[in-house]
């Protein structure tokens, strides 16, 4: 048996969110907060940055227009040069369409991906998931989880931090592997 | 300086914007009069190009309301009453359309009847392209706006002293119809009096582009109204940078719309490379014209939509400003592109651009300013009102 964390149960959203800016503030870089719905303000309150998706994003669709465009001016002024209604063979108009639909493609890709990765998706087994409580965040649960990886993590002191700012069935999440 | 009264969203002092909207708008529209004895070929293309630039942008704040009804939005509806007075400005339009049914022979080719008798495909549209009809459908048009414009702007008006939640439901009925005649009189409105300049020549999606470039525009006039409010002090955490966040969004969304509709009524006609279309594009490159398509590419759409990109960009006062500022002056540059090359082949910008532009502009603005301060600043019983304060991005 491992010690993977320790989770506690709050009364209600708003709490939750004060509860969340507390662990923040106590130094806590590794938890988590759950809950069956959104809660507006709770990335400020976790402390959480800005995803960095949106750059995966703009690399991706940017490599994608240079591919689209690439391609394109390299098969019609060089590789198989072809005079098509009088155009000349570097019509740059005639490559827009496929430069923005690659464009699109590589930036969709980049935002699927990039989520996928930055979530460490996909995953079969969280340990999170040895916990009883974990159930109730999608019925009436507002969870927090501090992992046990986290600098700052000591079963005592986080239990009683934990007691400390409003939790409830405090659980120490235990399981194999 | 204006006041507002942060319970009730009432007025408490109008401040000076209306009079010196309304001078504005005498001054500079008696000095475009007095051009037009002058050049009255240039009065007209210019006073033409003035009330696009303005309609466009109003008929944006027409649609604005009706897009908020249809969808329930929420984070909008602070911004609403604002619009909604925007439009009110339609009837000022109105009375603008007047001087170009007196220059139909200076500005439509297709109005000369010995033009239209020497040729066979004017003939064949004079069905439709006759100065009665015109001059009917533009009452038409102006009648169906209007009548929207009132409709909406009373019955919201009506519930921020009933609260009666079945205004909502009605309004939504009537903007759910209204958005679908405002389709059909914009695109109609866009052929007869931008399109129709060069009769010869048509683009089916010319409607669509016009719109989109209108309501971009009113996206950003009504950002620029909103921090002019707040650098007033007025609307002080009604109107927060939540909402400027949306507007920029929009801001960014529409300019890419724009874009997109504009290239592909290029690429296809590029495509197709017949003489009778490709001459419409022409016109817009050789002289001089290059520059000012180069300049719509560039700061019309590029800018924009390289700056507007970055979240920190879209929530900074001052950098919206200034891409809406740009976005204001490049639709104003994009009514001259779709006007101006009808008439001549060089770029000839007049004073009687600027001085159309700022003579209805001033009226538009103090029949504005009017019909805002005559009520309360935001639907202050509107059911999701709560909500769109506390709107957060």
């Amino acid at each position: 048996m491992k010690t993977h964390g320790m989770i506690a149960a709050f009364e209600n959203p708003a709490v939750l969110l004060t509860a969340a800016a507390r662990v923040r503030d106590a130094g806590y870089q590794h938890f988590d907060c759950h809950s069956p719905f959104p809660i507006h303000g709770m990335d400020d309150a976790m402390g959480l940055k800005r995803s960095p998706v949106g750059y995966i994003v703009g690399g991706m669709a940017a490599l994608g227009a240079t591919i689209g465009f690439g391609l394109q001016t390299w098969v019609t002024t060089s590789a198989y040069p072809l005079v098509i209604s009088g155009k000349p063979m570097f019509s740059w108009q005639a490559y827009i369409i496929i430069t923005f639909a690659l464009f699109v493609l590589f930036g969709a890709f980049g935002a699927v991906i990039g989520m996928f990765r930055l979530n460490r998706l996909p995953r079969l087994h969280h340990p999170i998931f040895y916990s009883e409580l974990i159930a109730k965040a999608s019925d009436d649960g507002f969870l927090i989880s501090i992992e046990a990886d986290d600098a700052r993590f000591d079963e005592e002191q986080t239990r009683a931090f934990l007691a400390s700012i409003g939790g409830t069935n405090i659980e120490l999440v235990r399981g194999e592997g | 300086m204006a006041a507002l009264d942060s319970q009730t969203y009432t007025f408490t002092d109008k401040g000076r914007f209306g009079v010196i909207a309304l001078g504005t708008g005498i001054v500079f529209t008696a000095l475009t009069v007095v051009g037009a004895f002058t050049d009255s070929h240039m009065f007209f293309a210019s006073w033409l190009t003035s009330f696009a630039f303005w309609t466009t942008i109003v008929l944006g704040a027409l649609f604005f309301v009706m897009l908020q009804h249809v969808t329930a939005a929420v984070w909008s509806v602070v911004t609403r009453r604002a619009a909604e007075a925007l439009a009110l400005a339609l009837p000022v339009l109105l009375l603008c359309f007047i001087p170009l049914t007196f220059g139909m022979h200076d500005l439509f080719h297709w109005s000369h009847a010995e033009e239209v008798a020497a040729d066979h495909v004017l003939a064949w549209k004079a069905p439709y392209l006759n100065t009665t009809f015109f001059i009917v459908r533009g009452l038409v048009f102006f009648a169906v706006w209007i009548a929207l414009a009132f409709v909406l702007h009373r019955r919201s008006v009506a519930q921020d002293t009933d609260g009666d939640v079945a205004h909502t439901y009605a309004l939504r009925k009537i903007s759910a119809g209204g958005i679908f005649a405002f389709a059909f009189t914009v695109t109609f409105a866009a052929f007869d009096w931008l399109m129709s300049l060069n009769p010869h020549w048509y683009s089916t999606i010319f409607g669509v582009y016009v719109f989109v470039g209108g309501f971009l525009t009113c996206m950003a006039v009504l950002l620029l109204i909103f921090q002019m409010l707040r650098r007033q002090g007025m609307l002080e955490g009604v109107v927060t940078i939540e909402h400027f966040h949306d507007f920029g969004r929009l801001l960014f969304a529409f300019t890419v719309f724009w874009a997109y509709i504009g290239g592909s009524q290029y690429y296809l006609i590029w495509y197709a490379n017949v003489p009778e279309e490709t001459v419409w594009f022409l016109a817009r490159w050789d002289n001089g014209w290059k520059a000012v398509s180069m300049a719509l590419i560039f700061l019309h759409f590029l800018v924009p939509f390289l700056t507007l990109l970055f979240y920190r960009v879209k929530r900074n006062t001052v950098l919206l400003r200034t891409i809406a500022s740009l976005l204001v002056v490049m639709h104003f540059v994009d009514m001259f592109w779709l006007v101006m090359p009808t008439f001549g082949p060089g770029v000839h910008f007049s004073w009687m651009h600027l001085t159309s532009a700022l003579g209805i502009g001033g009226l538009v603005m103090w029949m504005f300013w009017t019909r805002y301060t005559a009520h309360r600043a935001v639907p202050a019983s509107d059911p999701k009102l709560a909500d769109s304060i506390a709107h957060r991005v």
